[in-house]
């Protein structure tokens, strides 16, 4: 196998894509959003429970490639008692890694995705989640669909 | 009569690699790739001929307009067409299904009336005529396709409470993208016909890989695209029998398509013109009458058993494999195979297989509503063509294997 699809495919990924953490709907979740990649028919719905302005508890749910799906996953650990602007900044952080490659030592998890940045249709995969997170975050209290995103 | 190992010889893409490995391209469904006789015509005419068609009285512009008519008379004979009025150039299949559904639905279609078409269409096949249905009041239903993976095809025998008088319009693909099925067109025609409703035949996937006769078919349209037939992009025809398109109102407007033009007013040329507004795809045109050449100089009944052989070959091999879904008819079935595997997405699957040099296609093929009656977002496909061989298809296994294996430990 060669390196670029090693790398792609890491362990961590692996990982969750076979045991995807908080899957689901959440039943206390007060927000939800959902995203779609018209272009290959990912899909991923973001559930969240919301206190005041930090994420208590969150789930996803959907149907994707291993990218995605893993992906979605992993963000769901991560986001876990984070602030909007702390959520917000964590995306920052995980969209530099997909499209430059470079992961900071301290960011293990999401590092895992910086393979991703070799196969740049990937990209929309990687962060169909992350979409769907952030626009739960900035939604009403209803729920709301998001078309495409086009990074 | 060349043997099919010859033919990869026509095509230059063919002889690459990919990844390092040979390059197998079992992406057919989606788009050909093109022989160097088409590419050449291209070449040459934009070397040598190249000038606006109708409108010039110098040598370049007419020589443009005999190619370009020239193609027109090569593609009706290519589809027994009984004139050459009735091909209209389009760019695909797409805005030809969308000429009908824009002109012909908009001058016929009102409250009451019933456009009927198929559970397994492309969305070109489908997206226009709920637009048509929406616009005119008239009612969309759908022919049902049977069994857990569509194995049956349609259900044929839903016909006779589907087809009732209400339905004035009956649009149906040749061959399914998605399926592979080859659904009995002529006796659709000849259904169709029986309750007094027009006919549109969606032949994208079947054009490229079969003898077709419209007037055997008895269809009253048929749409194709020159880029899944050997022929270039941005060039497609739609058929229209001649007693249709003369009632027809155009759908677009401008130069080329009128006779006399008033400040007030304009009237129409009759078909072909009428529908061709605008300067026209006219190196695509004579491409696209070449790739007419190339293909019946490699007869197309016997592409027909080549690539549906190749497609029954996939469909064995690949259901060897532990957990696979293969859509679609077990015997007879156009030249292609989709699959699915539950535990690995079809998108994983075509990266692992382009690491291989495979192009195959993931994803849900434009075809949204069928795959979520069949339970599933995408599947992976392979689309067969005159280059292919059977040994690609022990590559695709292959592959197949390996993904399944890294994924499934
Ligand atoms: C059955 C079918 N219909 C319609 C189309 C649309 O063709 P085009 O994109 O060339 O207009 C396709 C192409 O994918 C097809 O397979």
């Amino acid at each position: 196998m060669s390196a670029d699809l090693t790398e792609l495919y890491q362990q961590v990924i692996l990982d969750h894509n076979r045991r995807p953490r908080n899957r689901g709907r959440l039943p206390t979740a007060n927000r939800v959003a959902h995203g779609d990649n018209p272009s290959c028919g990912d899909q991923c719905s973001v559930y969240l429970q919301l206190e005041g302005d930090r994420i208590k508890d969150l789930s996803f749910d959907g149907s994707g490639c291993a990218i995605s799906q893993a992906s979605a996953s992993l963000m769901t650990t991560q986001l876990k008692g984070k602030t909007a602007a702390e959520a917000q900044a964590l995306y920052d952080q995980f969209h530099q890694i997909v499209t430059t490659g470079n992961a900071p030592d301290e960011m293990s998890d999401i590092g895992a995705f910086a393979g991703v940045h070799t196969f740049p249709a990937r990209i929309k995969c990687a962060t169909l989640g992350w979409h769907a997170a952030l626009n739960a975050l900035k939604s009403d209290p209803t729920t709301v669909t998001t078309e495409s995103h086009n990074d | 009569m060349p043997t099919w190992k010859d033919v990869r010889a026509d095509f230059p893409i063919l002889h690459q690699q990919v990844n390092g490995k040979p390059l197998v391209y079992l992406d057919n469904g989606a788009t050909s790739q093109k022989p160097r006789a088409v590419i050449d015509a291209l070449v040459k005419y934009y070397e040598r001929d190249n000038s606006n068609v109708h409108r010039g009285l110098h040598a370049l512009s007419m020589r443009a307009t005999d190619a370009y008519e020239g193609a027109r008379a090569r593609i009706a004979k290519f589809i027994n067409a009984a004139d050459s009025a009735e091909i209209i150039f389009t760019r695909g299949t797409t805005e030809s299904i969308n000429i009908v559904a824009r002109s012909w639905a908009q001058a016929h279609l009102k409250p009451g009336d019933v456009v009927l078409t198929t559970e397994m269409e492309h969305h070109s096949n489908l997206v226009p005529w709920q637009q048509a249905a929406k616009a005119s009041g008239a009612a969309l239903k759908y022919v049902p396709v049977l069994g857990t993976n569509a194995e049956g095809g349609l259900d044929l025998a839903s016909l006779d409470t589907l087809l009732t008088p209400q339905v004035k319009l009956f649009a149906f693909t040749h061959i399914s993208n998605t399926l592979g099925t080859i659904n009995p067109v002529a006796e659709l025609c000849r259904r169709a016909r029986a309750v007094g409703a027009v006919t549109v035949i969606d032949a994208a996937q079947s054009i490229g890989h079969a003898p077709l006769d419209v007037q055997e078919l008895g269809c009253d349209f048929l749409a194709f695209s020159g880029h899944k037939m050997c022929g270039p992009t941005g060039i497609g025809v739609l058929y229209g029998r001649r007693a249709l398109l003369d009632k027809l109102a155009p759908d677009e407007t401008g130069g080329g398509m009128v006779v006399n033009v008033t400040y007030q007013g304009a009237t129409w040329k009759p078909a072909p013109e009428r529908f061709e507004a605008g300067t026209p795809h006219i190196a695509g045109a004579i491409g696209l009458g070449v790739a007419c050449d190339y293909l019946d100089g490699l007869d197309r009944a016997k592409i027909r058993e080549h690539d549906d052989g190749l497609a029954r070959i996939a469909y064995e091999k690949l259901s060897a494999l532990p957990d696979i879904r293969v859509l679609g008819p077990k015997g007879e079935r156009g030249g292609l195979v989709s699959f699915a595997f539950p535990d690995v997405h079809a998108h994983d699957v075509v990266t692992f297989a382009d690491e291989d040099g495979l192009a195959v296609r993931g994803g849900h093929h434009c075809n949204q509503p069928l795959m979520r009656k069949l339970g599933l977002t995408s599947t992976t496909r392979a689309s067969f063509y005159v280059y292919n061989t059977a040994e690609e298809i022990d590559v695709l296994v292959a592959s197949m294997r390996r993904t399944l294996k890294f994924f499934r430990g």
